[in-house]
């Protein structure tokens, strides 16, 4: 209480906001400006194939150091997430899909702790939709695919052992659940937790900053040293979530995967 | 509600976080489906390959060293085999020898006692032939010595007894030098 009216008090302290995740375009292609963000997003598919590719490449039966740590990234996403998912019937499949966005994600988001970089592309909710717009895409062709579409909306809909006019009330909410909610929920859990991550992270390194360098109070320096083990803390805890969040999105996407292609649920 | 957010969005004062740019979306989108396919190009097939490669050496492995163990149980029983087999034929061997020797000794043994019973006979043979002959000739001398003494004593006067008796002792001495 007493550090909020004190920041209130000092003469103008920085606010992080919405607009903070505005940043200016680096330069302009015709109408269409390129943010960092943007910039980011492109090297990371760069940087992934390069990497993974460089990993792969040798296919040796006796790793290599590089090989090794590829495969077990690769062997994380698809033996971990795709197989215990899917099941090992036809998971293979599915495996690049899934490899793709886990990595996409991963890089992503640990952009935000790269130190220059500092910017998780996923805080722009676009990114997420994107990414959640085409595992829906997936998960649900998946499942066209292997019922048909009238037999995969009833696979979808319609609980197992179900029967009676308490279908009236499960099938729309089954609908809503499985079919409409899906990609929001993927989008927003991932924007959110960027955004509100990287926001947090804004708020004490700048209120860090403000306090132990531009603010006159006598508590100013007290809160400032606390705002900066903050900052420390939450970077550590970024590091986690940023991991966590590239990880629930795919299992996400591989448990919707396996529950469209599932013989019976 | 949306749309006066938008509007202030494009006005630069309160950006709403949740509005995506549609150029984001696009460039997402793109970027990740080009991500998609170099993934399948270039990664995938990479490491699909070392596992798959992996697991037909374990896989070949095992099944090597289980052959291995199977050939090498094989020739442990084949060489207890042989060596059961040589064995029983060295007691075999062992066995015949034994016997072949028995044999033999008996043989031997009775070859002996036949030579010693020929040898034995021969000599008894001899012996009695040299006796016989003996006999003959003695029985022959005797004849004759018996009638030259006869002969000397009747020629002699058979009243002088002292001659007689000399005549009898000469005899047996010239019997005993013919004899010398």
């Amino acid at each position: 209480m007493s550090l909020a009216s004190t920041l209130a008090a000092a003469s103008g302290p920085p606010s992080p906001g919405p607009a903070d995740f505005n940043l200016p375009a680096i330069f302009e292609v015709g109408a269409l400006e390129v943010t960092k963000p943007m910039v980011l997003l492109a090297f990371s598919a760069v940087l992934i194939v390069a990497l993974f590719a460089a990993s792969a490449r040798p296919a040796a039966v006796v790793p290599g150091r590089l090989q090794f740590a590829g495969e077990m990234v690769y062997g994380f996403v698809r033996n971990g997430i795709a197989r215990d998912n899917i099941g090992s019937h036809d998971f293979q499949k599915f495996v690049p899909f899934l490899f793709a966005v886990f990595t996409f994600v991963f890089v992503n988001n640990y952009y935000g702790l790269i130190p220059v970089v500092q910017f998780p592309a996923m805080s722009h909710i676009g990114f997420p939709l994107a990414l959640a717009v085409i595992t829906w895409l997936v998960y649900n062709g998946a499942g066209i695919k292997q019922h048909g579409f009238l037999g995969y909306l009833k696979h979808e809909t319609v609980p197992s052992g179900m029967k009676g006019p308490i279908l009236v009330l499960l099938v729309p909410l089954e609908f809503l659940s499985n079919i409409l909610l899906r990609p929001v929920t993927l989008t927003l859990r991932l924007f959110a937790t960027m955004f509100a991550g990287h926001l947090l992270l804004l708020l004490f390194s700048l209120g860090a900053e403000y306090l132990l360098l531009h603010s006159e109070n006598t508590l100013a320096i007290p809160a400032g040293i606390a705002s900066a083990i903050l900052f420390v803390g939450i970077s550590f805890l970024e590091i986690l979530v940023m991991f966590l969040q590239a990880y629930v999105f795919t299992l996400l996407a591989s448990m919707y995967i396996g529950e469209a292609v599932a013989d019976e649920h | 509600m949306i749309s006066t957010r938008l509007v202030a969005a494009t006005e630069g004062e309160e950006l709403n976080p949740l509005i995506p740019h549609a150029a984001e979306i696009v460039l997402s989108a793109v970027v990740f489906l080009l991500l998609l396919f170099l993934i399948v190009k270039f990664v995938v097939p990479g490491f699909e390959k070392a596992y798959k490669e992996r697991t037909a050496a374990i896989e070949g492995g095992i099944e090597e060293a289980q052959a291995a163990q199977k050939e090498a149980q094989a020739a442990l029983e084949q060489y207890n085999a042989q060596l059961a087999e040589a064995r029983h034929d060295a007691a075999r061997i062992r066995e015949e020898a034994k016997e072949q020797g028995a044999q033999i000794l008996a043989e031997l043994r009775a070859d002996a006692q036949a030579e010693a019973a020929r040898i034995t006979a021969a000599a008894h043979a001899q012996v009695e032939a040299e006796r016989a002959q003996v006999v003959a000739q003695l029985k022959s001398e005797v004849g004759t010595l018996a009638t030259e003494l006869a002969g000397r004593i009747v020629g002699e006067a058979l009243s002088d007894d002292e001659r007689s008796q000399r005549t009898v002792e000469r005899f047996i001495a010239e019997l005993e030098e013919s004899a010398n």
